[in-house]
């Protein structure tokens, strides 16, 4: 039984729910907060059937005609619905801690409008079966984020949104022209078609390899790949949980999710072997980890460390990709969900410290394990991730990619994996040790930049649980990898999917 | 390319009823203007019921076409054939001009109310009443003579609109303006007396069957489209347009933009394809002037201080997507496949830019109405006030952008489908570099508004409604995109 409406409720959730809250006035703080954690909370469960349907082995197809030969299909796969599933549970997350966190500040609707359409927006990258629907949400979401990273309305913020604008549209047109010569070459072509590319290899080669390029040229700019990530640090001018969501989560994982269907569902594993664009891709990752690495060693402030570690940290996702083999695969969809759910811990935290006690820069950090410790150990436990040691969920990716190099027999993989290690421990255990081991202002030396006591708590309930889950969340990814459902299993289940058709 | 016209003989002949429709359609907004020049219409809603069986007609006339195929009506007049037909193509924008026009008639009442007591405000109605029934003549007029008495009277009366605001700048503009708009039409009406001299028919489907390429066939295809281009104003000659909308009513913009310099682009596609079936240099000369349009009205745009000019010089180079489509349309040896791509993408081109042009024209006049500025810079903190319009600004521009789900995306991806297949890379390259154009100057503008820290002003208040009807246009703009279908279907519907 085909459950059509399945995969369109779960999109009309959110689109309804940006309507809804465009219709209530600014002031309607109540009603919203309603709208928005109900329709949050819906969609975690619908989300969560989809999971069961998939997992029984039924996908789920919502299907109808644009143009002559271009359709709109939205269909709930097992890697769909993975990324769904992420951006659905972080979704809940994010909002709860934005109300706490724009408490009292202005523009609350446009804010709360736009970020519900960022989260209709990736459901539907997720829930895209053809080139054309993908593109559809794809743009969508540039345009809904731009008023994100202005919301503050200065002029950093605004130039940051140029910034933003320039990279991402100039991104979108070149997607459209690879979109548009793969629908001239070969016709509407869904992910999920067996068939794969290989048919045009002999007498396409060029043009395959130049729509591979143009397609992920353009979805390289999202994923923050070096050199096109220049909009991903300027763009932390914007509120913590946009960070948090669209540049940890939302904007940055569609490009890599993106770079992930165009390879494994669109040209196929084999294709883009036969091609050389794999190793190429491989080598672009690695120069894009270490570099992010190394960029945030020399950061000063809190966010744009974080940022420059998400640069960093993505490329692990099309690192795995680049290792020809199912280990590779796994380690890459499983830091899919990884890193997600580690580095929205982090900007909860880094958002925290700033909104109670002020901080930005990192050398403010002394001694705040003692002023708020749920957020200094949630933020241990982020970090710890990020370096790779268990049993955070970050140690279970970079151990499957490392055996993913050894099989490809790929070593200097293996290389830049220890390489990047040690980096993301030299900008992270300092800040760790500063957090625990260095006397502060909660010691009764000096003062916080500018400390307000907003709950009886350490900071706002609002604030504080989501970060919590997602810490426990992170860990529990790490601990219970083995259980069914959990994300390595499902990076399993997809990759099987992947190389045993 | 005749047949996509519907120059071509009818099966079935029309209803009772379809007669009654069309009488409806083509009468109904010239008496409805001259009513509301006796009384005019304060409020919105005497409007809504006045224009219910106009909407009506343009029902019938889609059903009628459904249910029949090509209709066609002529009449002997003092030894002159009329004929007039009715194609997928001209219900499509006979049912555009209808809802476009409801739409901006709708808009007026509060529109009048809320700027300063003119003298002349009423007979704004009758202006637009007969626009808009020279505009449905125009779609459906099927010989040269009717063709030039509905252009006619489309132009005057679109002076008559511009000049009534009564400021010296709209003067100046509208007097050069009706200069322009004579001068188009004489070159037009030469072209007229130079084929009725050669081949002594002006009904177009006749023509169509008689006209051979020849001198005579090139000095009249040059004759009307120069002058069609004038009144289109096609890249170069688009100076006029600027400070025509600079001093123009809202409602009247809105209207001019969106549906007036499309009917002569209409006609003049028409008429080519008539005259020059064959020729190679016409259409290239037209796209490579597309392609300067596109980057020269991209970047009148960005260098704007003035919102309206902004909005009217996009204009400009939403005209210039559609001139570069010329040669996939019109010329030798072009393959049946990325020709009907290039059909479908022009004119879905072409209603998603009059719809969203509409919309983004009311938008604007609604920010200006509110902030009594007319510069970007006055736009400082609309988006806290104002989000309204500036959302409908936003989705407006989506559509111009060609950012999807709106049909400007559609349209693109047809027609560089369509350029791809046939090899025009320099086409290619003047719709992609567009889309960053037009991203530039509507963002440029964004820009403005998100800025937080300027002084508050004070705010008028808008009639209720303005904004909903303007959201109602752009949402059409937009839900085209993904409904394209439908309107697609209608103009292939004219046989294949």
């Amino acid at each position: 039984m085909n459950a059509t409406w399945l995969p369109v409720t779960t999109l009309a959730t959110s689109l309804l729910v940006v309507v809804i809250i465009f219709s209530l006035p600014e002031d309607a703080r109540r009603p919203r907060t309603i709208v928005n954690l109900l329709a949050a909370v819906i969609k975690v469960i619908l989300v969560m059937l989809m999971v069961g349907r998939v997992s029984a082995g039924r996908e789920d197809i919502f299907s109808f005609q644009v143009v002559g030969g271009v359709d709109f299909v939205l269909r709930a796969d097992a890697l769909g619905v993975m990324f769904a599933g992420l951006s659905s549970l972080l979704w809940l997350c994010t909002t709860i801690y934005a109300i706490g966190y724009l408490e009292g500040s202005a523009n609350r609707k446009r804010f709360f409008g736009f970020f519900s359409l960022c989260v209709a927006s990736t459901i539907g990258i997720a829930l895209a079966d053809n080139l054309f629907t993908f593109l559809i949400f794809y743009e969508m979401l540039t345009l809904s984020t731009y008023p994100l990273v202005v919301h503050n309305g200065t002029q950093q913020a605004l130039n940051a949104g140029r910034v933003y604008l320039r990279y991402t549209l100039s991104a979108g047109v070149v997607l459209l022209l690879g979109a548009v010569l793969l629908h001239y070459l070969t016709g509407d072509q869904s992910f999920s078609s067996e068939e794969g590319l290989g048919d045009y290899l002999n007498d396409h080669r060029g043009l395959l390899t130049l729509i591979f390029a143009l397609l992920v040229g353009g979805l390289a700019v999202k994923a923050a790949m070096v050199p096109l990530h220049g909009w991903l640090p300027r763009a932390m001018v914007a509120p913590a949980p946009v960070s948090a969501l669209l540049h940890a989560v939302a904007v940055v994982k569609a490009g890599a999710f993106g770079i992930l269907r165009v390879v494994y569902d669109l040209f196929g594993i084999q294709l883009s072997i036969e091609l050389g664009v794999i190793s190429a891709l491989a080598v672009a990752a690695s120069i894009t980890i270490i570099y992010g690495s190394l960029r945030a060693l020399a950061q000063e402030e809190l966010k744009p460390l974080l940022a420059f570690s998400t640069v960093s940290q993505v490329s692990y996702i099309i690192l795995g990709i680049g290792l020809f083999g199912p280990f590779g695969t796994i380690g890459a969809l499983a830091h899919l969900l990884h890193q997600g759910l580690m580095k929205v811990t982090l900007f909860f935290c880094a958002g925290n410290y700033a909104e109670e006690l002020g901080i930005h820069r990192i050398d403010e950090m002394d001694g705040a394990g003692k002023r708020m410790p749920l957020t200094s150990i949630a933020f241990t436990v982020g970090a710890l991730g990020m370096i790779g040691l268990p049993p955070v969920a970050g140690f279970i990716t970079k151990w499957y990619l490392g055996i993913g190099a050894i099989r490809a027999e790929m070593y200097w993989v293996v290389v830049v994996l220890v390489v990047s290690s040690t980096l993301n421990a030299m900008y992270f255990l300092p800040i760790v040790h500063r957090l625990w081991f260095r006397l502060g202002p909660a010691h009764g030396q000096g003062q916080w930049p500018k400390e307000q006591r907003l709950g009886r708590l350490e900071t706002h309930g609002w604030l504080l649980w989501p970060m919590v889950f997602t810490a426990l969340a992170s860990l529990g990814a790490g601990l219970l990898a083995g259980m069914p459902f959990s994300p390595l299993d499902w990076a399993t289940r997809v990759a099987t999917g992947e190389y045993l058709p | 390319m005749i047949w996509r016209f519907g120059l071509f003989e009818s099966t079935f002949t029309p209803l009772v009823s379809t007669h009654w429709a069309l009488s409806a359609a083509l009468g109904l907004p010239l008496l409805l203007g001259m009513l509301a020049a006796l009384f005019p219409p304060q409020r919105m809603w005497p409007v809504a019921l006045a224009s219910l069986p106009v909407l009506v007609s343009g029902w019938v006339l889609l059903s009628a076409y459904d249910q029949a195929g090509l209709l066609r009506w002529q009449w002997e007049v003092a030894g002159v054939s009329l004929s007039l037909r009715l194609s997928g193509l001209s219900v499509l924008l006979l049912l555009t001009t209808q809802w476009i026009g409801v739409a901006a008639a709708l808009y007026t009442p509060g529109s009048l109310r809320l700027g300063e007591p003119q003298p002349l405000s009423r007979w704004l109605w009758p202006l637009m009443g007969v626009l808009l029934s020279a505009l449905s003549l125009i779609w459906l007029a099927s010989d040269l003579l009717t063709l030039y008495v509905a252009l006619e009277l489309m132009g005057l009366s679109a002076v008559g609109m511009l000049l009534l605001s009564g400021k010296v700048a709209a003067l100046v503009a509208g007097m050069r303006y009706l200069l322009l708009a004579l001068v188009g039409s004489l070159a037009y009406l030469l072209g007229v007396a130079l084929i009725l001299g050669q081949w002594g028919r002006l009904d177009l489907q006749g023509l169509a069957a008689v006209v051979e390429p020849g001198p005579v066939a090139w000095i009249a295809a040059a004759l009307m489209g120069a002058g069609l281009a004038l009144k289109a104003a096609l890249f170069p000659m688009h100076g006029w347009l600027s400070p025509v909308h600079g001093s123009a009513w809202t409602p009247v913009s809105a209207l001019h933009a969106a549906l007036v310099i499309k009917a002569s682009l209409f006609m003049l596609l028409q008429l080519w394809s008539i005259l020059l079936p064959g020729t190679f240099y016409a259409p290239r000369v037209i796209a490579w002037l597309g392609m300067l349009a596109i980057v020269w009205g991209g970047l009148l745009a960005w260098r704007t201080d003035s919102l309206k000019t902004l909005v009217a010089s996009s204009t400009v180079a939403q005209l210039g997507y559609l001139m570069v489509v010329f040669p996939l349309l019109l010329g030798p040896d072009i393959a049946p496949l990325p020709r009907a791509l290039a059909w479908e993408g022009f004119w879905l081109q072409l209603l998603g830019h009059a719809f969203a042009k509409a919309a983004m024209f009311m938008a604007a006049g609604n920010l200006i109405f509110a902030t009594g500025e007319s510069t970007l810079k006055g736009l400082a903190g609309t988006s806290r006030r104002l989000p309204l319009s500036l959302l409908i600004f936003g989705v407006a521009s989506v559509t111009l952008m060609g950012l999807p789900p709106s049909s400007g995306f559609t349209a693109k991806w047809l027609l560089l489908e369509a350029m791809l297949i046939s090899q025009q890379w320099w086409a290619v390259a003047a719709l992609l570099v567009g889309t960053l154009l037009t991203a530039a100057y509507v963002f440029r503008m964004f820009r403005y508004s998100f800025d937080d820290s300027a002084p508050r002003h004070h705010y008028q208040p808008l009639a209720p409604g303005m904004d909903l009807i303007a959201l109602a246009l752009a949402l059409t703009a937009f839900a085209l995109g993904l409904l394209a279908h439908f309107p697609l279907a209608l103009m292939r519907g004219g046989g294949v």
